[in-house]
């Protein structure tokens, strides 16, 4: 179950991104109950690429992946998962299998599977009822549980309870789910949230090394980790993006001073 | 194959001993000990026994959607009715003209209704195979079609259970209606043989009851095995987090309706047990209250266990026997009492109690095989 190129895609063909972008959202319009959480909302991610999302509490960053993993759909606008893979008419499911991996704002691991349970769950491969009776890991797939756990320092929580594990803990064994799924593109909901500034440079160092072979969308908080990761920040203020570009330039942006970054 | 299958499940090893050993020595007690002995079973305990079994493999159904899958299903009893009705069909063709009425073809509440002929959907219930086929089959169809329908429109938690709780409301109204042909509020009742075997006889009646504990055992390890495989693992992950499940590209909704079609299966086999060997299956069987009892069993027993269910099926279902002989009227209000109880003192179940025990003596948890 090698990954490259060639790999095949659930119903809607390949994915395409030979015209360098891997995602795109254009006119983006969701409200709930009357306030507009998405607002117009244009956003181009390329292939390989490594975005930092920012903006202030509320701006819709979440509620942004909830429209590209397909939990909330859209009021109007488009969302496209390189040229040809129309998001809006797929199921969660269907958007994980086609490559687009989640990791939440809260962290949600599964509970009461230990730790190399969560990652065998979450690995690429068929997700048929039938087939997953008689699945069994092979010598490839606990080898790549094994090397997901040295590169998420979880090695010695093999059997661990995954409910047991710290929150930073649980933080970076969602990464670890992520990485087993092999996706293409990886949207990471506020990764270092509870972690220690070591933990933290840690995760700065593993998302860069993704970048390259996968595209990761980053939404963060902290200013600090932000800064050592990207190179692209967009701020979402209000559901739409407000400015975009180096961190530099963001940051001396008037706008972006005002209602955000200044505070 | 049975090792492998009870690697990590000491509650499930001990169960299924005990329940060879009643299976062995219960027969011998009845059958080939003098009645006049102190250790002779009367035949009436044997089947009442019998009974207890079916409760426990309809509860070993529910755990499995509850205690795993996380739906609190508030209508396996129709599921288990079903599968009575089926059998009682093919019990009713097997009286032939032997009813008040000695019409060969057709029951007796059809000639009290003037019906002429036998309706399509009693053909083929005079084969046993059919009958036992349409035991599996007609509780599984319905199981499906009605998960399939709430499991895509994500109908979850209370709201589940009120549509479940709802069906099998709706079925009782059906089955009570005479033109239903199903014999209306007297149901299908005065059974004679079984198979050619008089279903009052002491060999019947022991056959049955190891029948029943059989299918215990077959269900128990069935259920086993499927919470052992990966299908089991995603079972629970889509309790404890079935959006999480989701993004990680499983369609939750397939998983929910085929194990809540095994698990109706399961209650269908336990109806076609039960209904011989208590004689009658009539539209009571499909109450709400009776669903509500199944799931007090499983709380009772402990979740999410399997042996914690037939534990708590048995255990419940004895003191229902005792309680309803001392003060009838007392019941309900008992199981009220004892579900408020376990709840609040006991949320593991009597399985729970044991579960510290089980740490100290050193058991590590299932891993990933
Ligand atoms: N399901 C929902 N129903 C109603 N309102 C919602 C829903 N989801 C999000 N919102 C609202 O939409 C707005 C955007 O929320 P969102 O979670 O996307 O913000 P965010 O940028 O992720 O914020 P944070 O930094 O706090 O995580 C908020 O005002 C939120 O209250
Ligand atoms: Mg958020």
């Amino acid at each position: 179950m090698s990954e490259g190129e060639g790999a095949h895609f659930y119903r809607e063909g390949a994915l395409d991104t030979s015209h360098k972008a891997i995602l795109y959202l254009e006119g983006l319009n969701v409200s709930f109950d009357g306030f507009k959480a998405i607002n117009d909302l244009n956003l181009y991610i390329d292939a390989g690429e490594l975005r930092c999302i920012i903006g202030p509490n509320g701006a819709g960053k979440t509620t942004m992946m909830d429209i590209i993993t397909g939990k909330t759909k859209p009021d109007s606008g488009k969302a496209f998962f390189g040229q040809t893979i129309d998001l809006l008419k797929l199921s969660e499911p269907e958007i994980a299998n086609a490559g687009i991996g989640r990791k939440f704002q809260k962290p949600t691991v599964f509970e009461s599977h230990s730790v190399a349970e969560n990652l065998e769950l979450a690995m690429k491969g068929d997700k048929r009822v039938w087939f997953s009776l008689r699945a069994k890991l092979d010598h490839e797939q606990k080898a790549l549980i094994e090397e997901t756990l040295e590169t998420i320092g979880l090695t010695a929580q093999y059997h661990q309870q995954a409910g047991a594990l710290s929150h930073g803990q649980k933080q970076w064994l969602e990464i670890g789910m992520l990485l087993v799924q092999k996706p293409y593109l990886l949207l990471v909901d506020e990764p270092v949230a509870g972690m220690t500034h070591q933990e933290m440079e840690r995760t700065a160092e593993l998302l860069k090394s993704l970048a390259g072979k996968h595209s990761v969308v980053v939404v963060e908080h902290d200013m600090e980790f932000v800064r050592s990761i990207a190179n692209k920040v967009t701020v979402l203020h209000q559901g739409s993006v407000l400015a975009e570009g180096s961190m530099d330039e963001v940051q001396q942006n008037p706008r972006v001073v005002e209602v955000y970054l200044g505070v | 194959m049975f090792s492998q299958i009870l690697k990590n499940d000491r509650g499930g090893q001990i169960m299924l001993v005990v329940l060879a050993a009643v299976l062995i020595v219960v027969p011998i007690l009845n059958l080939a000990v003098a009645e006049t002995s102190a250790l002779h079973i009367p035949t009436y305990l044997v089947t009442l026994m019998g009974k207890y079994l079916t409760y426990a493999l309809l509860a070993v159904a529910v755990d499995l959607v509850w205690g795993y899958l996380g739906i609190l299903s508030l209508g396996h009893g129709a599921f288990f009715a079903l599968g009575g009705y089926a059998m009682g069909m093919y019990l009713m063709r097997q009286i032939g003209d032997r009813g008040v009425y000695g019409n060969p073809e057709l029951p007796d509440f059809m000639v009290f209704l003037n019906w002429k002929e036998l309706p399509w959907f009693w053909q083929g219930f005079d084969q046993f195979w059919f009958a036992l086929l349409m035991v599996l089959f007609v509780p599984g169809l319905l199981a499906f079609v009605f998960g399939w329908l709430a499991f895509r429109s994500r109908v979850t938690g209370v709201y589940l259970s009120i549509i479940t709780q709802a069906m099998t409301y709706a079925l009782m109204w059906a089955f009570l209606r005479n033109e239903m042909g199903f014999g209306g509020n007297n149901g299908l009742t005065d059974f004679k043989d079984i198979l050619g075997f008089s279903l009052q006889a002491d060999q019947t009646r022991v056959a049955l009851f190891i029948c029943s504990g059989l299918a215990l055992a077959l269900g128990y390890l069935l259920c086993r095995y499927v919470m052992n495989s990966k299908l089991g693992r995603i079972t629970v992950a889509i309790r404890d987090a079935e959006s999480r499940t989701r993004f990680v590209g499983y369609k939750v909704e397939n998983y929910k309706v085929w194990i809540f079609t095994l698990s109706a299966i399961l209650a269908g086999v336990a109806g076609a047990l039960y209904v011989p060997q208590v004689g009658i299956i009539n539209p009571s069987e499909f109450s709400p209250l009776n669903s509500i009892e199944i799931v007090i069993w499983v709380a009772v027993g402990g979740r999410a266990t399997l042996y914690g269910a037939v534990l708590g099926a048995i255990l419940v279902n004895y003191a229902k026997t005792v309680f309803t002989g001392l003060m009838p009227e007392s019941w309900l209000f008992m199981l009220g009492a004892l579900f408020v109880l376990v709840t609040l003192y006991l949320p593991q179940g009597l399985a729970g109690l044991w579960q510290p025990l089980k740490t100290k003596l050193g058991h590590k948890p299932e891993v990933a095989a």
